[in-house]
């Protein structure tokens, strides 16, 4: 099997797995669900620090600059994201 | 250190596993908090190991990417208003999209360094800067007409379709040209044509129509970190953005089912632009209003009040004094419920989380199918800045432009208060049959001050 034919089966999957995990969600909790897959899909942030970090990059001034601005991107995402899911969930209390 | 590959794809499977017990956490408020807890651990993981991955070096721009990153973002996440929320969820969409093009961009000029590029890798990277594209503009337009920098009028005009049809066969055509023989010229062109058709895209749906758009746009920034999982062929990424991008398309799924409205219709815009037609003869009917004085004395000897919070009780800052009335009631004795229905408010859960925020506790706050049953045993109904969601003519009027559209059935309840700035109709236009009805009266003011003005009553006696 091709690489990309790998990367195929694990997005179907995981497109599956995505599905099951959401309906499962409460709907009161639907906000904080689209802050922290904000959150996760910062986790572009990988592909930010393979782009910053390539030996590449010590060659060219242009991929250092896209690496840079990407993971500082995703970073806001990460920490805005986390925190604000955070905040939310903390407000959220039953009846005492 | 050197680590094989089979190492990193492992601990890339173990930073999704714990994304999606994050996920998982959010059925239930109680075990949410954890779950966040699990998703941050996952994030923390994955970035740490890629640190020691070994074409990973130049720690420097890393770090500082890192730190910039949080020294924005957290004061961000710390001072929003909760009111404010779906704009800081539709910056922070805007940020994925623009990383995405960043990565891809950055992708191809280190490829293009080493010389070969095969064409299966050109086109996902050409896809992955096309779909973060839409998403960074696209978001930008949700984010000015949620903040009010643009109006929330949708923007329409004639041949829009054709427009949109146009720049999305150029941007096939383009990406087909790139992946047979790759410059950086096409690159740019295509990822132009994108940004466009992003803004094009959210500009002709209307203001009203923002939890769809907040939703789609949240799978959007989903479906962009899986295309630059492809690029990279890095399953963790491909896997974190299926799992984002269908948590997306459900929201807006659901978002749709509840304003009875296809996706299609949703996207394709222009709604809510000749609506005003339809609300001309508001003033001829008759019907009743009530003074603050007679609902506090109806509410405070009822024993279940039923509260329709909607966007206005937002709008208006009332959560407050409606959680001073909630106490006032609760304390003595009366059964107070909150009906929430799936589009109050901008963004999916959104009056959710301001009833939390004024401290109501969640298990009073119910949705559509728990607390449609209970209107017809309360014993009085308060409807706080809602309107359509309460119209029974989505029920039995099919002329009405509401028809199908599950509503709130407060109508059932016997009696119903209903605090109205003014006889102005909902923002679908259509007039509320609910006002007309015998048990129906309408209490005229700011939500805020009624509200304040109930508890007052109570207090008093």
């Amino acid at each position: 099997m091709s690489t990309t034919m790998t990367a195929i089966y694990v997005f179907t999957l995981a497109c599956f797995v995505g599905y099951h995990v959401i309906w499962g969600v409460t709907p009161a909790l639907h906000t904080p669900l689209m802050a922290v897959t904000n959150a996760i899909s910062a986790i572009l942030v990988i592909g930010a620090m393979f782009v910053a970090g390539s030996p590449e990059a010590n060659q060219s001034v242009w991929i250092q600059a896209l690496g840079f601005f990407a993971v500082t991107l995703a970073a806001i995402n990460i920490f805005g994201g986390f925190v604000v899911t955070n905040r939310i969930l903390a407000m959220f209390k039953k009846k005492s | 250190m050197n680590l094989n590959a089979d190492f990193f794809a492992f601990a890339y499977l173990v930073a999704t596993i714990l994304f999606i017990f994050g996920l998982k956490g959010l059925s239930h408020p109680k075990t949410a908090l954890r779950g966040n807890r699990l998703s941050m651990i996952g994030m923390g993981f994955a970035i740490v190991v890629t640190l020691f991955h070994p074409s990973v070096s130049n720690y420097g721009i890393i770090f500082g990417g890192l730190a910039a990153g949080a020294v924005i973002g957290i004061p961000l996440a710390m001072r929003i208003k909760m009111t404010a929320m779906p704009q800081l969820v539709a910056a922070l969409h805007s940020f994925v999209g623009l990383a995405a093009v960043l990565v891809a961009g950055g992708t191809y000029l280190m490829h293009a360094q080493e010389g070969h590029v095969s064409a299966v890798l050109l086109t996902e990277l050409i896809i992955g800067s096309a779909i973060g594209a839409i998403t960074f503009t696209g978001s930008l337009i949700a984010f000015g007409m949620l903040q009010a920098i643009l109006g929330s009028a949708p923007l329409v005009f004639r041949g829009q379709h054709a427009l949109n049809a146009l720049i999305i066969g150029a941007i096939l055509t383009l990406s087909g040209l790139f992946a047979y023989d790759h410059n950086v010229t096409l690159f740019a062109a295509v990822t132009v044509l994108a940004l466009l058709l992003g803004f094009l895209l959210v500009l002709p749906i209307g203001g009203s129509d923002m939890p769809v758009v907040v939703s789609m746009l949240n799978s959007y920034s989903g479906w962009a970190a899986s295309a630059t999982g492809f690029t990279l062929n890095n399953q963790l990424l491909i896997a974190t953005g299926a799992l984002v991008g269908s948590s997306g398309a459900i929201l807006s799924y659901i978002m749709c089912k509840a304003m009875n409205r296809s996706l299609l219709n949703v996207i394709l815009g222009g709604f809510g632009t000749t609506a005003e037609a339809a609300a001309a003869d508001a003033s001829k009917k008759p019907c009743r209003s009530a003074s603050t004085e007679d609902a506090a004395f109806m509410f405070e000897n009822a024993s279940s009040v039923i509260v329709v919070p909607g966007y206005g009780m937002a709008v208006a800052q009332a959560q407050h004094a409606v959680k001073e009335l909630y106490e006032q009631l609760h304390s003595r004795g009366v059964e107070v419920k909150f009906a929430i229905h799936p589009v109050a408010g901008r963004m999916p859960g959104h009056m959710n989380v301001l009833l939390a925020e004024s401290e109501i506790p969640y298990d009073s706050v119910l949705e559509l199918e728990e607390v449609n049953p209970d209107f017809s045993r309360a014993d009085a109904v308060l409807v706080i800045g809602a309107n359509d969601v309460v119209n029974p003519a989505a029920r039995t009027n099919k002329s009405s432009p509401l028809y199908g559209m599950p509503i709130l059935e407060a109508y059932k309840s016997k009696m119903v208060y209903v605090i109205k700035r003014s006889m102005n109709p909902g923002y679908s236009g259509v007039e509320n049959d609910l006002f007309y009805l015998d048990n129906c009266s309408l209490i005229f003011g700011d939500a805020k001050k009624v509200c304040e003005g109930l508890v007052n009553c109570l207090k008093a006696n």
